[in-house]
Order: C-alpha cells, then structure tokens, then sequence
C-alpha cells in the first residue's frame, strides 16, 4: 500500500485584516468594501516559501532527530526565491537530512503541488524510505488588487510511503493544457491575470471535471462516495459549483480557509488537506483538485492508521495561533512595495562569504552544535577545542542538533537604534534544555511576550537580505512556545 | 616569580582634549592638542620619547591602522609606533604596553595615546563595526546597547529585584555622573539633569533609555611614563605611580556554556582580584578613594560595583540610591562624569580615566578636586557582558 504516512501545515502568526487594507484602499479601489471581512495570513519580514516549507516539514515531521528515512525531498512553489541554486536543498541542509537525499524544485504552474505528489507517489514506490513533498508560497501582488485581499501565505507538507499509511493513494490523472489564465515572465515578480469569468467558464470550469472524473475512474470509487472535496479557488463557490458537476455531494467539499488565511497559492490544496487529514476518518475518500496549466486530482482512502498520527502542531493548530495585524504599511513594507525610511545604519553591506557559508553550512543552517563527548557541554558554534576550566579538550565534540530542542532566555533587550525591518529588534541569550546557549535574534513576537526565563522555540528564518547583490542569507531564530 | 608593577613606573606627564562633537577637529588635531599638554606637563621634547603606542578602534571612520597615523599627526622622531586595539579597552592596553616597557628597562621614557574620531559616520551612536564572514551569518544585528542592556533583565532576574526600582537605580548613576560632567570644562555633555528627564527619555534598548547611555564622543588622551628615578631626575614630586595593571579577556565561557548568568562581568572579577593582589589592596571599599568605570551604560556602572567588590552581591542597587558612589560619598565613581559625560571617544576612554586619577592624586582637578585620595582605581571595558577585555588598573602617589 502506497500513501500518505504524515502531513503537517503552516500558517505565518500575523493575520492581516482585511478591513484595515479595504479602508486604507478605499479612496482608490471603493470596489473592495464588499471584501472588508476577515483576515488573510501575512509572512512576516524574515520569510519566504524556504522558510515556510522548513516550518511545514517539521511540523510534519516532529522532534525526532533521526529524520534518515526520508530518502527524496520535492519542493513545490511559485515564489522560490532562488532561480540558481536547489531552494529544496536548503531545506534539507535546515532539516539535517542525509546527505544522499535526492531533492527537487517544482514549479512553474498553479498544481505543481499535486505534481510533486505525483511524483512522490511513484517515487515512493521504488525506494525505501519516505518521501517528503512540501510547498510554500509568498507572493507578490498590486495593492488594491482583489488578490490582494483573496491571498494569502502559508505552506504544507506530506510524507509519502509504505508504512503505517494513513490515506492510501487510489488513483489520480492530470491534464495538461495551455489554458493561461495567469502569468509571470522570468524576473517579473507579480502575475498577469486574464478575466475571472473567463477562467471560471472556460477553465476551471471545464478542465477540472475531466480530470476530477478520470481520477475517480482511476480510482475505482463513485463520485458519489467522496467525502472530501478539495479544489482551491478565489472564486466564489467554484469549488460548489465543479462538485455539483461531477456529482460529489455538496457537503464534502471542503472550507477553502477563507475566511481567516486566505488562498495560499501553490501549498493551498495541500494545507486544505493537511487540514482535512486531522479530523478524517477511516474509510473515508478525499478528492484533491488542482487547477493550472490544466487540471490535476488524486484520490485517497484514510486508513485505520489515521489516529496514529498527528502533526507537530497541524493545520488548527497554526490557525489557532493568528494574531491580527492592522498595519496595512507593514505588509507593504514586508513585501517590499513600500520603502521606509532605513537611516544611515540600514546601508551596512550584508555581504554572505558563500566559502565560508558552506564551510558552517550544519551549524548556520542545521543549527546543529557541538557536544563535548567528555563533558558533555554543548558548544554553539561546535569548536575543535571545548572549554573546561583546567581540562580543555581537543577534537572531543560530536554533532549535536539544537533546532528541535526548546530553550529559555537567559537575557534580553529590544533595541530601538539600528535598522530593522520590524523593529525594535529582540534578541538575547537563549540557554538551550539540555545544554547549549546561543546569543540570537528573536521573531514574531509583541511587547510584553519574552522576558528572562520565557520558554521559547526554534524557527527557521532570513537572516538578512543582501539586497546590492540579490541574496538572502538563513539562519534560526527564537519565538516564544505558545500554545492555542 | 613575577613581583608585579607596583610602583615600577610613573607618569611624567598628561594630556586630554576637550571632548565632545568636535566638528572643528580631525583625529590628528584632536591627538596633537592631547600630546600637546602631555609633553608640556612632562617638560620633555619629542626626541626624549624612546618609543609610542597608539590606540585607536574604528578603522571606517577613524585614522586608519599601523602606526603611521600617530606618527606622521605627531611628526614623531622616528620612533617605533605601534597600534594596539582591543575594543573599548584599548586605551588601556595602549599604557600597559607603555608601562611595561618601561619596567622591562627597554624604554625610559614611552608615550600612550588614544584617539577616536566618531562624529564623522553621520549618525549617532557607535559606527556598526565589521566582524569577519562568520559572525554576521548567525549573530544577532547587535548593538552596544542592547547587549549591555541584556545586563538589566538578568540581574534583575537572579536578584529578585523590582524593575521599577533597578530603573531609577540605574537613573540614579546617571544623575550622578551629570552632575560630575557639569563641573568638568573638557566633558563632553556639561548639563545636570534630573530623574524625571532620565525615566522619561526614548527607549534605545529596554530598559536603557538615551540618559543610560553614555556619550558618543571625538577626543583624544595621552599620557609619558617613565622610571620613578627618571621622574625624580627631572625634579617631579609627589607622582603618581601604577600600583596595579591587569587584563583579563572572556574565553567564551559566558557565551558558550550554560553556567553564567549573565547578570555581572566575569572578567571584571577576575582582573580586578589580581590587580588588589598586585597593589596589595585587602579592602577595596575602604582603600580605594575614587574610581572612574566603564559607564558606557547605566547598568554597566551598577553591576561592576559589585565585581569590583565595593558593593556585595545583590546590594548595588541600594548603595547607589543610598549615595555610596556620588562625589560625595563613600566610593566617589566618575568623579570627572564618566563615559556617560566626559564622552567615550573608545581608543581615549581608558586613558582619559587615568587622567583623572592623576589629576586628583595631585589636587589638579580644580572644582571637582576630592579632599585626599590616596588610591584611584580605573575600569575599562572592551565587548558586551558575554565576550570582553576587561582592564584594570590602580594608581597612587609613590609611596601609598
């Protein structure tokens, strides 16, 4: 049996009210005052589709270190920040993956998601071990645009094998045709789109059922017996109208998450999914629909094993966490459409030294120190030496991973002075349970959030974004363990 | 067995610039109007100094490195120069070395300057410095007064004390060191203030506000050294000798392991335990007359009451409110205003602290003159709390 053997999700903490970008656009685009509801998840400065995908896979994946069984990673998204240079293979390096994974970048349509999960699926087959698909987006649109009020940003991740499967794969199809009803050049950064009704009639309208039906024949399961239906769309009640269509029953198909988050782009079918999976039950069949350069849809069946899985945190659990947002400037500022003001200390060169890089590459994006196998101290950054008063020891330290471990703040400022693209900037010392202290930057937090003693979590995150040259640098950063 | 520094060398001669913002001056002006005084307080001519060393930190907006700077600004005799730097604590390691050559008998006579020229960046605060290609990939964007503010949350953590309090504490020292700045013509800020300004001001770095920091200043300071028999021979009295002269630089204790608490300055005990050994002090509350610290912040001048050992752990923050540290008092500290109010120009500091020390050992300091100290203590620090140099030295007249 081939399937789903984990899932997990993430949704950014900052949920931008839609109100406070109606209001903020109303002198220009009066048209929105219908869509002055709710929220739409916002990323926060320091990320983009790596990092989310990084905090999908691990609430995928769990605390444990030994991730060895997966054997190939595949990273689907429309907003890879790099066009050179694996963006799934900085995602392996943040989850201390084996280096003999094989691991791709995916892109190029709306469906690429359902594209790696196809692929994952036949991989799965062939090796022994897991595959992991994750996707992410964090997309660029005009302001005053309606996809600037139907969007929003988030990631997922499904592990895809043989063992303990929790929603066994029955049958899919894909569809590939020419139909653009969006489209970014190379070097563009935000999407041309064609008219709605247009897409709806002509597209989705037509290209999903036929894929939706060739699926269920695949699958050998009526239209009938689908008990989750999910197909991402903007549109109203596209979703209603495709089911009704092929003849799945109008309470299968599945809550788009508009209301709150917002259509997450690529990752958004799969989040959807994520979702679904931890309330599923055994037995039941999930539709999953993709529109996009064609249409894409699989079947599953959730399996007896369903209840013995869960997700770091899952779906419900991100969506729990939101926190409103009514700065429509800091959005703008975070997408970087709107330039602030950085002062003189904002010009410091941010310069990456890409040999060195490469040379702390476990430690910068792994997060992984070093344990005296001695003493037992944990040394961040992992040293040839180890500092015992009267006992230093030389070549004594083993790799050992922090990412996963909680910490406590031993010590913390927030600092109003510098450049920051969120200020003030929160960092401090952090002792790590279990040994380890690292003096790091904190996020996503608010006033009143961490003082000395606070428990506080690992999160992959930028760094810094070398803007003369075009490069984005990585590395973990502290936020408080909040729980829903 | 080493025997120590105790009154192997003494100062011939001093010199400090006005310090401040000095749009009028370039580093070179602002080392020529310290070595100016200097020499004429020694009463020697250049071709008498056997050999100088030159502290300066900031490469981008300051003279640049080696020697040359200071050597070509002062028109030395082409004796050796040589550029020493270690953070804030440059200044100090500038007249170790001076003084060591000296008690090593390798020079007679030995110049130590510093000079920092900071007011040229175009903003305010201490210019962003440059760390290497490792660092910046994982270490925070830090900045001076977040790392020293990082002090305040772990103190008042471990010593159960009321954040309301450590905060007019802390506005206490710079109160104090105001109304010091205020009697001194060559401090860079000259203006008494009140709690209420310093409760009030922006917030830099919680909790330190713009009066818990200390001044961003261009200046310079120098001082001669020599053998206390040379210093005899050119008819000097009553001078002033080292006592004590010690370094102690963080090895990442602090910030690798998980054993401090990052509530005081690790090396500053430690340097300052040598140095009462070296000068053959027991009881520095009741033996040490006046100190100038390292102010840099508020925070900073509380915590190092304690690893000084005037205060007893835990106890800073009532004997400051109680007055122990104001010029009045039992321990008088930046007694010329400090790094808060003379100014921190970082390659000066540490020599402009010893400037003061000489200053009043002599009853030179006019206004601000103490009655009768007998022994000055000067701490200069290099770093943040977690990684840092850590200088002390103590000076009295010879024979104290």
């Amino acid at each position: 049996m081939i399937g789903i053997t984990g899932f997990g999700g993430y949704v950014p903490r900052l949920r931008l009210s839609r109100k406070a970008v109606v209001e903020a656009n109303a002198w220009y685009a009066p048209q929105f005052a219908g869509k002055a509801r709710g929220t739409r998840s916002m990323a926060n400065w320091d990320e983009d589709a790596i990092t989310m995908a990084v905090a999908a896979a691990r609430d995928c994946l769990g605390a444990s270190e030994d991730r060895s069984a997966v054997r190939s990673v595949y990273l689907a998204s429309s907003t890879l920040p790099f066009v050179e240079r694996l963006n799934a293979g900085v995602v392996c390096e943040a989850l201390t993956l084996r280096e003999d994974v094989e691991a791709l970048d995916i892109v190029g349509s709306q469906r690429a998601a359902l594209s790696a999960v196809t692929e994952g699926l036949s991989k799965a087959r062939d090796v022994d071990g897991d595959v992991l698909v994750v996707a992410a987006d964090n997309r660029k649109v005009r302001p005053a645009s309606s996809q600037e009020l139907d969007f929003g940003e988030g990631a997922a991740a499904l592990l895809l094998g043989s063992k303990n499967v929790l929603a066994e794969f029955l049958g899919s199809s894909a569809l590939t045709v020419d139909f653009v009803d969006r489209f970014r050049m190379a070097g563009e950064d935000i999407d041309y789109h064609w008219e709605e009704r247009w897409v709806r009639d002509e597209g989705i309208g037509k290209l999903a059922p036929k894929a939706i039906a060739a699926a269920l024949e695949k699958a050998g399961v009526e239209a009938a017996r689908i008990d989750h239906f999910i197909l991402p769309s903007t549109f109203a009640k596209m979703d209603a109208q495709v089911a009704k269509s092929c003849g799945i029953r109008a309470e299968a198909v599945v809550d788009g998450l508009a209301e709150g988050v917002g259509e997450t782009g690529v990752p958004h079918a799969l989040l959807m999914l994520a979702h679904v999976l931890e309330r599923a039950k055994p037995g039941e069949h999930i539709l999953i629909a993709e529109f996009g350069s064609g249409a894409q849809a699989l079947v599953f069946r959730v399996t007896e094993a369903i209840g013995s899985f869960a997700p770091k945190r899952g779906v419900s659990g991100w969506l729990a966490l939101g926190v409103d947002e009514r700065n429509y400037t800091k959005f703008l500022s975070f997408k970087d459409q709107l330039r602030l003001e950085r002062g003189m200390r904002g010009e410091q060169d941010k310069k990456t030294a890409l040999s060195t890089a490469y040379r702390h590459k476990s430690a910068i994006l792994g997060l992984v120190a070093g344990r005296c196998e001695v003493t037992g101290k944990v040394h961040f950054p992992p040293s040839r030496l180890s500092y015992e008063p009267g006992a230093a020891a030389l070549d004594t330290q083993r790799p050992y991973k922090l990412a996963e471990r909680r910490a406590n703040v031993l010590s913390w400022s927030a600092e109003y002075l510098s450049f920051h693209m969120s200020p003030p900037n929160y960092y401090g010392q952090v002792d790590f349970q279990g040994g380890g202290r690292i003096l790091m930057e904190f996020t996503d937090l608010a006033k009143g959030d961490v003082e000395s003693g606070t428990e506080v979590e690992m999160v992959f995150r930028i760094k810094d974004i070398d803007e003369r040259r075009g490069f984005t640098r990585y590395f973990w950063k502290a936020t408080p363990v909040r729980t829903a | 067995m080493a025997t120590g520094i105790k009154d192997k060398v003494a100062i011939l001669g001093m010199g400090c610039s006005k310090f401040g913002e000095r749009w009028d001056a370039s580093p070179e002006d602002l080392m020529v109007e310290a070595y100016s005084e200097a020499m004429a307080d020694a009463g020697i001519v250049p071709e008498q100094l056997d050999a100088a060393w030159f502290s300066t930190h900031m490469d981008d907006v300051g003279v640049g490195r080696g020697g040359t700077p200071m050597a070509i600004a002062l028109r030395l005799p082409n004796i050796g120069v040589t550029r020493v730097e270690n953070f804030c604590a440059g200044g100090s390691e500038a007249i170790r070395a001076a003084v060591y050559a000296v008690a090593a008998g390798a020079c007679d006579i030995a110049l130590a300057l510093g000079v920092e020229k900071l007011k040229d960046t175009g903003y305010g605060g201490l210019p962003t410095a440059t760390v290497g290609t490792y660092i910046p990939q994982w270490y925070p964007n830090a900045v001076a007064p977040a790392n020293f503010a990082q002090l305040a949350s772990a103190y008042q953590r471990k010593h159960g004390v009321d954040a309301a309090l450590l905060k007019r504490a802390i506005a206490h020292v710079s109160v104090k060191s105001h109304a010091n700045g205020a009697k001194n013509p060559k401090a860079h800020l000259q203006k008494a203030i009140t709690e209420e300004q310093v409760l009030k001001a922006p917030m830099i770095a919680e909790p330190l506000g713009l009066f818990d920091c200390c001044g961003v200043s261009d200046g310079a300071a120098a001082v001669i050294v020599t053998t206390p028999e040379i210093a005899r021979s050119f008819g000097k009295r009553d001078f002033v000798t080292f006592k004590a002269l010690q370094v102690s630089v963080s090895n990442g204790w602090e910030m690798h392991s998980n054993e401090w608490d990052g509530s005081y300055m690790h090396t500053a005990r430690i340097a300052a335990k040598k140095a009462y050994a070296e000068a053959g002090v027991t009881k520095p509350r009741g033996q040490i007359g006046m100190t100038e610290v390292h102010d840099c912040f508020s925070i900073t001048e509380l915590v190092t009451m304690e690893d000084l050992g005037f205060s007893e752990e835990g106890h800073a923050v009532r004997d400051v409110l109680d007055g122990v540290f104001d010029a009045d008092g039992e321990v008088p500290c930046q007694i010329d205003g400090g790094l808060k109010c003379f100014g921190h120009p970082i390659g000066a500091s540490g020599i402009r602290m010893l400037y003061e020390m000489y200053l009043q050992l002599q009853g030179r300091a006019g206004p601000r003159q103490l009655a009768s100290p007998r022994l000055g203590l000067t701490h200069n620090l290099g770093g943040q709390p977690s990684q840092n140099v850590c200088s002390i030295s103590i000076v009295g007249l010879q024979g104290a």
